[in-house]
């Protein structure tokens, strides 16, 4: 990339792109939308004009051609019909890979140009003759003033104005407004005098003048109408485009303002023909191209609200504040031990600073899953033409905010789901007749906080799971034995095996039994969790609990031997004494009684395999998942403290129960603990104990309740 | 030396809003709660700089303010801005006639207002 200005342009044009590929695909619902039309043709107008000032050629000239086509449309010569919907989007396509050419600071190959001929040669048969390229230019309409005018370039403007005779009187002077106009862009004025006794409008009640302004300016044609808001009503005003191939300078308008003083109201036109003159026919033909404009970016003139800062920067913010987290640790714990008043109240009041810069570093990263749902609109109507399905994509929820790394990870598992639910889950139209369903199925995507949580569920309104097919197909897989009777769950967690699938054929969307099972590894590696809820005729829906951020988390620092471990906070509920009579030794299988309520624990020291012997009274961490409660056995509790995830590397992600590793105040290393993971292999555990011992369950009434599940 | 600017309203709020939004801007502010009240403020004041009126208020209304105050000589020429609402386009052309510089449409915001406060105060 060459400048950092081509950059932002790539950026932006990126981002229109996007708002085209939803405006799109909402006039296919709607084509009569003006609003819509406008919306397509005003994008497609910014992109040429852009990527023509930046250099980018081929993307202008392509651009051009869509454009022209849907100011056919605007204009009504054309109609939006499904084969335009498609070519738009194919030239959107289009418009982007060539974007990511110049992106590279490549040239276009030839490939990519006879791709775009292609699609510029079947959108030309949907145009009308009238406006095929060539002849779509218009005759010279720069005499009339365009409030579309783009705002790119200066572009010179003869504006005439005769103020109301009470101008004065209302407390306006027209020699304000002229200084408002010169301060859009370069000033030129000439005065004339509707009755000759009044010149010098100060002190005189009425006016009587007449100004004939040339301004050369950026801002397009109802910004110089803004100025004149309050008298235009009551005035005689044209503002009128004069010329606007190239930078007209001041030092080349003495003519015109000789011309203009000369005779007063002289006609554009008249002008015009005087600057054509001196400044050759060349620049005639592009006053041509280019007076058919659209709307341009009017966005320049509104109050900026936000910056674009490169995500790169925000990640070095957020590592940042995390450093700074991990040192205010150690500044804690030195205040601690040192035990002087002013320097704990000093590290009391940065730690809060820093809780809260932290939290508005985290937010910067928020960013709405909206953009990512737009993407599913495109998905859902591709598959579902290519497979003969209607579908309609309902999205909820766009504005929930989640950490932008979530997001990016979020795409490809949701691409994967929204394919399994258009493949697998809505029926063919006929069949959802005979079912007594609308012909038109629905894939819901919808996405709501909940606690420290983002659930974005993946529903429809399809075939839904057939659990006695999963059986069976289990079975023939040899998953599960042919007599054994899983729960419905059980049978819907197959749908996640690696190699699972019971669609008959393998079609080009899905089927091969790939997919869910990377679905799952991928939602688990964000720290989530995937639910599935299926009624058999009725449809699916998936559910991602997905965490809010993954860089910074809220933690318990617990202890086992020499060894540290942080437990998240967010799960955790509260911390009780685990007396001896309690903590059995066994394989696992304990439970504790946490106020007349029986709570399975995990011994970390067993579940980790540690050597060394535990002290007399241990401690139980109780943590909460999913509505299940669960114990965990430490040796001592330290404390609460923010802890920066770091990633333990390739070579131990296999490591269950290890979510990730921190650096404390004092430089030590404490492991993060999985704790779904740990509990699932607990649990897991535990019940395969417990089918052994069943015979042995004994609930001791000696006030505390025990069962022993150990393996006789 | 900051700017006079008067802002005559019966609705509190609407008076309190202008009041901040201005007095914020670095405008010194006056208030009257109408015609009336505003015509016997100015008598007392010195000049102000700009009226900012309400169209219909008791006693005396915005029209009849506008008219007043252009009769005098120290406040023939200063801006006079009518904060109207869609419905009085008609009232508004009145106002205009009798002397008002410009208009604010109800509801407006602050940013709003001391954009045109600006563009008519220069």
């Amino acid at each position: 990339m060459k400048d950092r200005n081509q950059q932002a342009f790539v950026e932006e044009a990126k981002e229109l792109l996007a708002g085209l590929e939803e405006a799109v695909l909402e006039i296919e619902r709607d084509p009569l939308n003006t609003e819509l039309i406008g919306k397509i043709f005003r994008t497609m107008h910014t992109i040429k004009g852009s990527s023509a000032m930046f250099g980018f050629e081929s993307i202008a000239s392509f651009t051009h051609e869509l454009e022209t086509a849907f100011d056919c449309v605007r204009e009504g010569t054309m109609q939006v019909t499904p084969e335009l919907v498609t070519l738009t989007l194919a030239s959107r396509d289009h418009i982007a890979s060539l974007l990511l050419v110049v992106e590279d600071g490549l040239q276009v190959d030839e490939a990519l140009t006879s791709k775009g001929n292609a699609i510029l040669r079947q959108l030309r048969t949907l145009m009308p003759q009238a406006a095929e390229p060539g002849v779509a230019a218009k005759t010279p309409a720069a005499t009339v003033s365009d409030p579309n005018a783009d705002s790119q370039k200066s572009v010179l403007y003869r504006i005439y104005f005769k103020p109301p005779e009470n101008i004065f009187l209302r407390g306006l002077n027209p020699a304000n407004l002229i200084e408002e106009l010169a301060a859009m862009g370069d000033e030129e004025h000439v005065v004339h005098a509707d009755s000759p006794s009044v010149q010098e409008p100060e002190g005189a009640d009425l006016c009587r003048s007449i100004y004939d302004i040339l301004l050369s300016t950026a801002h397009p044609a109802e910004g110089i109408r803004d100025v004149f808001i309050f008298v235009e009503e009551d005035s005689e005003l044209r503002i009128e485009k004069l010329y606007d191939a190239a930078p007209l300078g001041k030092d080349k308008w003495q003519p015109l303002l000789e011309t203009m003083r000369a005779s007063k109201g002289v006609p554009t036109s008249s002008l015009q023909a005087l600057i054509n003159e001196t400044e050759g026919r060349r620049e005639k033909v592009k006053v041509d191209a280019t007076a058919d404009g659209g709307t341009g970016r009017h966005q320049e003139q509104r109050a900026i609200h936000s910056i674009k800062v490169p995500s790169e920067r925000l990640d070095k913010l957020v590592n940042l504040v995390g450093e700074l987290v991990t040192v205010q640790a150690r500044l804690t714990i030195a205040a601690m031990n040192l035990t002087d008043p002013t320097l704990t109240q000093i590290a009391e009041e940065v730690e809060a600073l820093i809780a809260e810069l932290r939290d508005n570093a985290m937010s910067m990263r928020m960013v709405p899953i909206g953009t990512t749902f737009m993407r599913f609109q495109r998905l859902v109507r591709d598959l579902s033409v290519e497979l003969g399905k209607e579908i309609r994509l309902v999205t909820e929820g766009e504005d929930t905010e989640l950490d932008k790394t979530v997001i990016e990870r979020l795409g490809d598992p949701l691409v994967h789901m929204i394919r399994n639910s258009i493949d697998h889950g809505i029926e063919s139209p006929d069949m959802r007749e005979a079912a007594g369903k609308p012909r038109t199925g629905t894939i819901c995507l919808s996405a709501a906080h909940s606690g420290t949580n983002v659930n974005v569920t993946v529903s429809d309104d399809g075939r839904g799971f057939d659990v006695e097919a999963i059986r069976l197909r289990a079975v023939a897989q040899g998953m599960i034995k042919p007599d054994s009777h899983p729960t419905e769950q059980e049978l819907f967690a197959f749908a996640f095996a690696p190699g699972f699938s019971t669609s008959k054929e393998v079609t080009s969307v899905s089927g091969r039994g790939v997919g869910m099972d990377v679905v799952r590894r991928n939602i688990e590696d964000l720290g989530g969790k995937i639910e599935i809820a299926s009624k058999q005729g009725q449809g699916s829906t998936f559910t991602l609990k997905l965490p809010l951020t993954l860089a910074i988390i809220e933690g318990l620092l617990v202890r086992v031997n020499d060894e540290l471990f942080v437990l998240p906070l967010a799960a955790v509920k509260e911390c009780v004494e685990l007396p001896p009579w309690n903590a059995r030794r066994g394989n696992g299988g304990q439970l504790i009684n946490v106020r007349g309520e029986i709570v399975p624990y995990v011994r970390l020291r067993d579940y980790f395999e540690m050597t060394g012997s535990a002290p007399s009274i241990e401690y139980a961490v109780i943590a909460e998942v999913e509505g299940k409660r669960c114990g965990f056995a430490v040796d001592s509790i330290i404390g609460e403290q923010q802890v920066v995830i770091k990633s333990i590397g390739k070579s131990y992600k296999d490591v269950k129960g290890i979510s990730g590793a921190t650096v404390l105040g004092d430089g030590a290393l404490a492991l993060i603990i999985d704790i779904p993971v740990v509990l699932s292999t607990a649990e897991s555990e535990r019940e395969r104990l417990l089918r052994l011992a069943s015979a042995d369950v004994r609930v001791e009434s000696s006030g505390s309740l025990a069962i022993r599940g150990e393996a006789q | 030396m900051a700017k006079l600017i008067m802002t005559v309203d019966d609705s509190t709020s609407i008076r309190q809003m202008v009041s901040f939004t201005l007095t914020s801007a670095g405008y010194q502010v006056v208030e009257a709660v109408d015609g009336s009240d505003a015509l016997s403020k100015i008598g007392d004041s010195s000049t102000i700089d700009m009226l900012i009126t309400d169209l219909n208020m008791p006693n005396l209304d915005g029209i009849g303010l506008i008219k007043n105050v252009r009769t005098q000589q120290r406040h023939r020429f200063i801006p006079i801005l009518l904060l109207t609402t869609e419905s009085q386009e008609a009232k508004k052309q009145e106002g205009k006639a009798a002397g008002a510089s410009g208009w604010i449409v109800k509801p407006f915001n602050a940013t709003q207002l001391v954009e045109v406060v600006r563009k008519l105060l220069k």
